[in-house]
This record gives C-alpha cells, structure tokens and sequence, in this order.
C-alpha cells in the first residue's frame, strides 16, 4: 500500500498509484482545504508544497510523492512565511469568496520563500498561474508586497 | 460532517431563538413561482396594486428578531445570515446591519447561516445585487427591535422607566443610577418581552453607526478562507458518503440512445451506474439527464466516466454552431423588427441629419467559471432528505429536490454552505437535483456530486450571445439627433418557455431600451432569436453586451463629431433630471419602484465626472496608451470607469490604471464595495479580452481554462482605483455585485481607440490588435 507524508504524519491510502495527490488528500485524508478548480494544472487552486516547492496537486501522482513531504494550506500557518500572509490575506481583506486563496497563499508562500524582496513583474510570474474569478489580483499583490517589506520574508 | 452551519434553532442556549414564533413580522406570501425570481414588479394580478423591492419578491422579507437573532447566557449574539455568500461579503455586512442597531460587540457576534426556508426568512434568492438594498431595512428593524427588548428587561429588573435605560455596545445602562447589565445575563428575561410593534421601534441616527458605513469589520469567514477551514459545496464530508459525477448529453436536449459501461465497472472504486433522466428543452431548473458513475472517491467516478461508452441522441440542436449563428443574427440586426420603444421620429431624423454613423457589435456566449464548480451532496433516511451545497437559491433548490424525490418541501433540509464564486450559476439548482436522483438510486447512502470544470464550462446556463445594430443621425454640430438600436440575442427566458424569442422586459431593462440620453428620437428594436443551448443569467447579464455596444456607439459618434468622448458623453446624457422608467419604456425598473428609484442623470453625469477627474482625463500620455471611458446605470446604481491602456507594436495590452467612480447610494461595508469594484474590473476584462464560448455540431467546444480564458494576474490591472459617491441612509440603496461589470468592456474599447485609432467592434479583442 502507497504512502504519503502530509503536513508531518504519515498515511497509509489505497489508492491506485496514479491517484492525484489532490483526491487522496481531499477523499481519503479529508484535507479539503486543497481545492480542485480543474484538473489540468491550469488554475492553481490546489497547489501545495511537495519538499517545499509548489505543486499543483491534480497532477501529481501519489507514486510521486511517496517519500516526499507534503505540506497544504491546513499547516502553512507554521511556516512564518505563510503564517505572515495568512494574518496579511485577513488584514487587508484579500479574499471575496475566498476558494482559490489557498492556492494562492501557497504559491505566494513558496515565491517569498525564495524572493524576499520579488519585483512586481517575479510577483506577477509566480502567480499568474494561480486564478482568481472574483479578481483579488490586486490585493493578492498587495498583500504579498506588505509582507515583503514587514518580515523581510527569509527564514 | 462537521455541519458547519447548523440552523440557529439547534444551537446552544440561543435564547431569543427558542421563542415560539409569533405570527407577526411575517414575510410577504409567495408570489408565482422562483423562475420568476430573476426579479420581475409582481403586478402580476391587476387586482393587486404591484410591489416593488423586497415585497415584490417570492417570501418577501422577515424583520422578526426572534428569527435572526440570538443570545446566549454568555453574552454571545447569533445573527442569523439568510443570503447566500459567493464573494461578495454578505455574510459580514448582513450581520452588521443588525449587529449595529443591536448594539452589539462584534467581537461577541458570531453567524449562523441559515437553511432553504424562505417563509421563515424572507426571499434567499441570492442574486440580481439585491441582498444590502432588499435587506438593509429589514435588518436594521431587526437588531432595533431586539435592542429595544433588551432595554426593556434591564428597565422591568431595575424597576425604572425605559426611557432612563440605554443599550450601548453589548450592555444597558441606567445613567442615572450608573447600573448596567450585560446582554447574557438579561437575554432570559428579554425573551419573556414583547417583539415591539414594527413602527415603534426606534431605528439608530445614522450619525451613531458603530459598523455600518465605517469599514473596520473583517470578513468573518477570511480567518477560515486561509486556513484552509472554510467549507464549500465541494468539501461536504459524511460518514460513508460516495461520489459521484455525471456524463451529460453533449447537445442541450439531448438523450441517452444506449449505455455500455462495462469498462466503467471494471475501473477500481467504481461502484455503480445511474442513468438521469434527460430534460428536454425548455429544461428550465432540470438536470440535463445523462449517466452518473458513483464510486468511492471523485477520482475513481472520473476515470469510471472516461470508460463509459454511450451513445446520444443529440436532439434539436445538434447543428448549433456559432459561426452560422453570427451570421443569422447579423442579418436579423440589419432589417426592421418589433419595436420595443419609440420616441419621436427616427427616420425622418435620420433623413434629415447631416451625418449617420452605423456600426454594430458582437459578444459572444460567456460561461460563469466560479473557480469552484457546482457540487452537492445528499442523504436521504426515512423520507427526509438533507441537501448540502453552494446554492445560491436554496429555496428553489429545496422545493426541486422535494418534487424529484416525491417528498414535501418540508421533507428537505437544504444546508447552504459557502460558495466558491457564484456569478448567477449557482442560482440554478440542477446540480443539488442530480445528486438526488443519484443519492435515491443509492438507497439513500450520503452522494457527492461534483461538477468537473469540463462540465462547468460545457454544461453551464450560458451568457446569451448578442448582435448589436445601432445608427445615429447627427447634426451640422455633431449633436446626435435620431438613436436607433436593435438588440438581437436568445433570451434567457428561453430556458423556462420554449416559445420564447424576443428578450424580455428584464433583458431589455438593461441598457437597452432605457438609455436616459437626451437625443429626441429614439428607437429601440427586437428581433426574434431561437436559443439553442441552456442560457441563464451571468453576473450583469443582459447589461455586458448592451453596455458594451452603446457606450462603444456615443464614443464612435464622438469620434464622426471630432469631440472628446467624456464631454461627448456628458452632452449625450443631457442636463440632470429624474425620468420615470415609463418614459423609457422600462416595465421592469430592475424590480424597483419608479417613484423611489427614477432613472437620475444627475447621478449618472456625477460618476462621469468623478471617475474622469480621478484619472485625470485629458493628460498627455505616451505613445500606445489611451483614457477610454464608459458609464452605465444598472441594478438601481451608477458606474463610470476610465481605463488607462497601453498597447505595445505587438499589439499586446496591458492596464496601467482603473479608475471607477460608483453611486450606490449609502454603503454597508465600503472596503467590500471597493472589493466588488476592484474584481468587476477583472472579470469585464476578461469579458473583453479573453472570453468567449463557443458551439460546433452543438457541441460547446472550450472545455478548460486553457481553451476558456478568463483574466490572470498578469493581465490584470496595475492599480484599481474606486471612488464612491457618498450617499445618504434615508435614501433608496442600489446594488453593488453586478453594476461594476458592464462599463468595462466599452471603457477598454474606448481607450484602444484612443490609443491606436482602433476600433473593435466583435468581443473578445484576443489577438485583433495584432493584425
């Protein structure tokens, strides 16, 4: 039987290897926090860490991630990194309805991560890929400048 | 399932709630069906005199506070939201409204949101931007009356008049003797108080707002939106539940011929095969029928659909293809047609005018896309069912599901969790039917069902698609003289009444037939359109392509006058005055009163203004950028937006700077105004760069986000700036989640012609720029 490691646990699933992370963490771990928004790696919405980079979960097979650490929204709040964007996310009210934020936060996590202080234009590479229906763009990026300038963002 | 949203009715010591319900305050009796709830005048009956705003609306609205409003010993309030929130804030601003008249602490509030039941709390119809300004009285009653029960427990206790007692945040106080008592320890003895009688209850100068209009309050779900705890339609969890997803016919009215799905039942997890009855067209609320695969996790259901062999009956519609439809309606634009509004006389204007400017415009089908696509789940034990999901109309969808199953709306529990984005699709209950059906066939056993994206862009209730005719005659000085449009789309009704061709008072009521311009001879024109597919209404609905043509049109008729398009427009819209809906035609008046809510040009050349100033219209710009600007009144509010563009010599675009000015009357919450502003700006983008749904062989042919694009970060604007007019509390409120969208497409066309001399004409822009 396959296993993944999320957010510090280890779990046993069976499931079929080719099983999306997305639907083993979402069906069988009850992480529901992850959000399908299309299955074809094109929105974002379930993007998670896999050893610290993003992934868009939909695509990822679970064989792919068997001795791998996962992290999802559920225990970004433990990263400062992500725990800051979060407290900025409420702060500045970045959220309408609020569905793709997750995947927002942990792409924007993942960018600050590595870009303590990213231009406009890194800012915009790294989240286009995310999308927002209701159009928080601006305050997505807002609030990722904010907490550029307030943490310094490196660990 | 962690039931997120339980009824207040099971909540904890929620006392005021407990109450028997007493039949005072009670809501406005059903009037027709929810078809109609797309927001019609009810002057249905002739005896009736009609009713407007929230009365002319089915279930009308509830103030009791018995109803929405709880509190426990420990001082905690309950306020009960009874509207749908899909982004635009509802469930923090609603609250507020009562919380503030309440006197209560916002930090001792939490929210509770209720369940399908319109009689208990008024119309939960959740859409046509109507919540704040149907509600906002309603809820101020609401908290006032439940106040004023307060004070009088504390004034009977302390045995003093209750004209010496004041509730102020979260306590009453007597002044004079310097007592007070806290909402907990006195919400047993408010219970055993009389609700007030409606006008007797005294309603906060608005001067003493505590939260409303004052913009400190955050959202109360933002906490669990980046968490990750925050529960949607899709994330309903219950013991033993199976999921499920759908094949549906490819063609709108089609059918299943024959199923094989041995392959299907081979796929490790699936369990079951469920056919779904078709609907033919008109299939209103109905599903669409098809195969529903039901296995133990939605992956599995997916790869168990994939293997599915079925062969369909396409139906009527099978030869739908856009092209040829284009082609249909532009002849259809061009002759003369049913005359919906006629003032003056166009033609012997146009024969006199010493210009005519002609032009016309497309917009093609539009899918709504929220990001989370529809979902349900039901469970059904000894003939009670209980519905979870993001619906925006739970009403409709627990009346639907009661019919299906054969049970009585009371029978049915619908539990409305949040919703993932919303736009008008989830106003239809199809998707909570379906997993009925499939839930039934499962001998009751807990079903979700998930809309995959191919089915949400596929299968939606698609955004009409339109031909826009428009000619102008003007004079030696360029003043318009004679206005002629003809407006040709499918209308939405023709997803209720198979008949239907022409677009209905309501569509027309958008920015067609009431445009509010001082020209003297108007003529507004319908051709007759055969719909083909499923159309319902998207965020503005009807205003996107009537917006997008006539606000394009006074431009072009600025340009053929060698005028600034902003003064062009002001002169268009003539002095300020307050025109009945009447002189316009206008039967529908967005569901509003036309005493209470005249068209106002006042108002509308104050957002012109405005939003031209802000952006500092008229500033030399560089090479490849231009100001556009467009205005439009609709849902009872008025929109200008100027647009900065900047088109580089690939003919690529990029947004340096919104500006949008709103009158939307007196604000709740004005950072969710901003919000809303800030997003519609987005999404009118993507209306007019990007969007596009198209059919072949009746087929919708974009199944994804990478064949249907909608605006990303990097296409989106720079900076958004929003500018609101204040208002006034005693004045009528307008609404706020649609009426940013329609100026946006033109506002870009606007500036692009600005920018590079030119003009487009056929949504979406894509790649005409770089020709």
């Amino acid at each position: 039987m396959a296993s993944v490691t999320v957010n510090g646990r280890r779990h046993p699933v069976n499931l079929p290897d080719d099983t999306p992370l997305l639907w083993a963490l979402r069906d069988e771990l009850g992480l529901t926090g992850t959000k399908y928004g299309c299955g074809m790696a094109l929105c974002g919405a379930c993007t998670v860490h896999v050893d610290g980079q993003p992934v868009r979960a939909c695509m990822t097979p679970i064989s792919a991630v068997a001795g791998s650490k996962v992290t999802t929204i559920e225990a970004i709040g433990t990263d400062h990194v992500g725990r800051a964007l979060q407290a900025a996310w409420v702060d500045m009210g970045v959220p309408q309805c609020g569905y793709c934020q997750a995947g927002q936060i942990m792409s924007a996590t993942a960018l600050l991560r590595r870009n303590r202080k990213p231009t406009d234009a890194q800012i915009d590479e790294a989240m286009s890929g995310n999308i927002c229906r209701c159009g928080t763009y601006g305050r997505v990026r807002a609030a990722i400048k904010q907490v550029a300038s307030r943490t310094g963002a490196g660990r | 399932m962690s039931a997120p949203r339980a009824d207040v009715a099971t909540e904890r010591a929620v006392v005021l709630a407990n109450l028997s319900r007493r039949g005072f305050l009670q809501g406005m009796t059903a009037l027709g069906s929810f078809v109609l709830a797309a927001g019609f005048p009810s002057a249905v009956r002739a005896a009736d005199p009609p009713k407007y705003g929230a009365d002319g609306m089915p279930n009308g609205w509830v103030d009791d506070p018995l109803v929405f409003v709880g509190i426990a010993a420990d001082g905690t309030v309950s306020i009960v939201c009874h509207r749908s929130e899909m982004g635009q804030g509802v469930r923090t601003g609603m609250p507020m409204i009562v919380a503030d008249e309440l006197e209560a602490d916002w930090k001792r509030v939490r929210v509770v949101q209720a369940p399908g039941d319109e009689k208990r709390f008024g119309n939960q119809d959740t859409d046509g931007s109507r919540s704040t300004r149907h509600f906002f009285d309603p809820m101020r009653r609401c908290g006032a009356a439940a106040r004023t029960m307060l004070e009088a427990a504390a004034a009977t206790r302390w045995g003093v008049p209750v004209s010496e007692v004041e509730a102020r945040n979260h306590e009453v106080v007597h002044a004079k003797t310097g007592r007070r008592a806290g909402y907990g320890s006195l919400a047993k003895e408010a219970a055993q108080q009389p609700v007030p009688a409606r006008d007797g209850v005294r309603l906060k100068d608005p001067s003493k707002f505590r939260y409303i209009g004052k913009g400190q309050i955050k959202l109360v779900d933002g906490r669990d939106m980046v968490t990750g705890k925050a529960q949607y339609g899709i994330d309903t969890r219950l013991p033993g539940m199976l999921y499920a997803v759908v094949a549906r016919p490819p063609v709108y009215g089609g059918k299943v011929v024959s199923v094989d799905s041995t392959e299907t039942l081979k796929v490790p997890g699936v369990l079951k095969v469920v056919e779904i009855e078709a609907s033919p067209a008109p299939a209103q609320f109905n599903p669409l029928g098809g195969v529903a695969v039901v296995a133990r996790n939605t992956w599995a259901a997916i790869q168990g659909r994939k293997a599915l062999k079925v062969i369909w009956d396409d139906g009527p519609n099978g030869s739908y293809d856009s092209v040829a439809f284009k082609a249909s309606m532009e002849e259809s634009a061009r002759k003369p047609s049913k005359v919906v509004r006629d003032n003056g006389n166009v033609d012997t204007a146009m024969a006199g005018a010493a210009k005519k400017v002609e032009a016309e415009y497309y917009i093609p089908h539009l899918a709504h896309a929220p990001m989370e696509p529809p979902a349900a789940t039901v469970r059904i034990t000894k003939g009670k069912a209980e519905v979870w999901g993001c619906f925006q109309s739970p009403q409709a969808t627990r009346d639907l599901v009661a019919k299906r199953l054969g049970l009585q709306p009371a029978d049915v529990t619908v539990h409305v969790t949040l919703l993932g984005g919303g736009f008008g699709r989830k106003s239809k209950p199809d998707f909570g039917i379906e997993a009925a059906v499939v839930s039934k066939a499962m001998e009751g056993k807990p079903v979700k069902l998930t809309w995959t994206r191919e089915d949400d862009l596929m299968h939606t209730y698609f955004h009409t698609v339109s031909v826009e005719h428009l000619e102008a005659g003007l004079d030696a000085q360029g003043k318009p003289v004679a206005w002629m449009h003809r407006s040709v789309a499918p209308t939405l009704f023709s997803t209720f009444d198979a008949a239907a061709r022409n677009e209905h008072a309501l569509e027309l009521g958008m920015g067609v037939i009431n445009v509010p311009f001082a020209i003297p001879n108007i003529r507004i024109e319908n051709p007759e359109a055969t719909a083909h597919t499923r159309i319902g209404w998207f965020r503005a609905v009807s205003n996107i392509p009537h917006a997008f043509a006539v606000q394009s049109f006074v431009a072009e008729l600025a340009a053929a006058a060698g005028r600034d398009p902003k003064d062009y427009l002001l002169e268009v819209i003539g002095p300020a005055r307050r025109i009945t809906p009447e002189a316009l035609s206008d039967a529908w008046n967005h569901g509003e009163s036309p005493e209470k809510y005249p068209v106002d040009t006042g108002r509308l050349r104050r957002v012109v203004e405005t939003a031209a100033r802000e952006a500092g219209w008229g500033r030399q710009l560089p090479k490849g950028r231009g100001l556009g600007i467009a205005a439009h009144y609709s849902f009872v509010s008025y929109v200008a937006s100027v647009i900065e563009v900047a088109v580089d010599d690939a003919g690529e675009i990029s947004i340096p700077r919104v500006d949008i000015a709103v009158d939307c009357g007196a604000t709740v919450n004005p950072d969710r105004v901003r919000a809303q502003m800030q997003g519609a700006a987005v999404m009118g983008l993507g209306i007019a760069t990007v969007g596009e749904m198209t059919f072949k062989a009746g087929r919708a042919q974009q199944d994804n986000f990478h064949t249907y694009e909608v605006t990303r970060m990097s296409g989106a604007p720079r900076e958004t700036r929003v500018h609101i007019i204040p208002g006034d509390y005693g004045q009528p409120m307008g609404g706020v989640g649609e009426p940013g969208v329609p100026p946006i497409a033109p506002a870009l066309c606007n500036a692009i012609f600005a920018a590079t001399g030119k003009r487009i004409r056929r949504l979406p822009i894509r790649d005409q720029l770089k020709a």
